[in-house]
């Protein structure tokens, strides 16, 4: 039914796909522990060992606003603080300071116990700062505050889309409750709240 | 199972056993054994590789530094901090206390407790027992 598109636009739901992580640290040993733990909780991960790297894949370069971002969508960056060159915290405040990229949830990493250093890197919009060595437990809060941020996000999509689209159709045909895009069949059901 | 097997696993679980009694693992090598399963057979095996590959350039790196007079120990304070990050990911918990003992001795810029730590005797008589390696 005509009415039905005009209403319900299908979103593409990050949460009926593998949620994707950007992890960067310069220690190969954390890369390939952060990989498997990601991996093990059903993450899609990319792992790169640099700040600069992160930027470079993310997209970020001076020249470059890349097309393909779309399909790369990264829903969560976890980064080690401690590195050389560019360090997490500054790789932090790269991020939270571009208005493509500052939506994206960025976790930090670190073997240091310093509560200055926690509080700057939550007051310059990390989500979360996780000691070192990062644990499956961890992990598995992490995605579960994602999901539901990234849930809660849709929501507001939506609600925002039914309530535009109610305002311009005549009330007989306003949508009510369709909560739920009907999920394409490739795709695993998504586990976590419905819509 | 065959009885050689029975008693190599045997073997193996009173070693593995002895060295979390002893301190040289701690919670973290477990953590890495849960991480493995069927799809990743080997995953703590390539993990503890990495390690010693680590190691290895690790204590070469250190050796140089503390050729050097006096003693660079922002460079060493590095370099720990480094080794210290990795043995802790393992879950080496031996290596990683020495590491910080080590450190402390750098922040009071103390070139002889440095030295003792690593000592003249390791370089002739290979890995260092302090290390736990």
């Amino acid at each position: 039914m005509e009415t039905i598109n005009l209403c319900c636009d299908h979103i593409t739901s990050p949460i009926s796909k593998e949620l994707h992580v950007l992890a960067v640290d310069d220690s190969n040993i954390d890369r390939k522990v952060i990989e498997r733990l990601l991996k093990v909780s059903s993450f899609k991960v990319t792992v790169v060992d640099s700040g600069s790297r992160a930027l470079q894949y993310l997209g970020l370069e001076e020249d470059n606003n890349s097309s393909q971002f779309d399909d790369l969508k990264v829903n969560l960056i976890m980064t080690d603080y401690s590195m050389p060159g560019m360090t997490g915290f500054e790789l932090l405040k790269k991020i939270k300071n571009s208005s493509t990229l500052k939506e994206i949830p960025v976790v930090i990493m670190s073997s240091e116990n310093i509560l200055t250093r926690i509080d700057s890197c939550l007051e310059e919009g990390a989500e979360d700062y996780l000691l070192k060595p990062v644990k499956l437990s961890d992990v598995r809060r992490l995605k579960d505050s994602i999901l539901k941020s990234e849930g809660a996000e849709i929501r507001r999509i939506q609600s925002h889309k039914r309530k535009r689209n109610n305002d311009r159709l005549p009330s007989s045909v306003a949508c009510h409750d369709l909560s739920v895009p009907p999920p394409s069949p490739q795709q695993p059901t998504p586990k976590l709240a419905r819509l | 199972m065959e009885r050689n097997q029975m008693q190599m696993h045997r073997q193996i679980a009173t070693i593995r056993k002895s060295l979390f009694d002893q301190g040289y693992l701690d919670e973290q090598f477990v953590q890495l054994e849960e991480l493995q399963d069927n799809s990743n057979p080997n995953f703590v095996e390539e993990v503890v590789t990495l390690f010693y590959r680590d190691s290895a350039r690790f204590l070469y790196n250190l050796d140089q530094a503390l050729e050097k007079r006096p003693l660079d120990f922002s460079r060493l304070d590095s370099l720990m901090h480094q080794f210290k990050g990795s043995s802790s990911s393992i879950g080496a918990k031996k290596v990683k206390i020495e590491c910080t003992h080590f450190r402390d001795y750098c922040n009071a810029r103390n070139t002889e407790g440095c030295q003792d730590k690593l000592g003249p005797s390791r370089r002739h008589a290979g890995p260092d027992k302090s290390f736990g390696f």
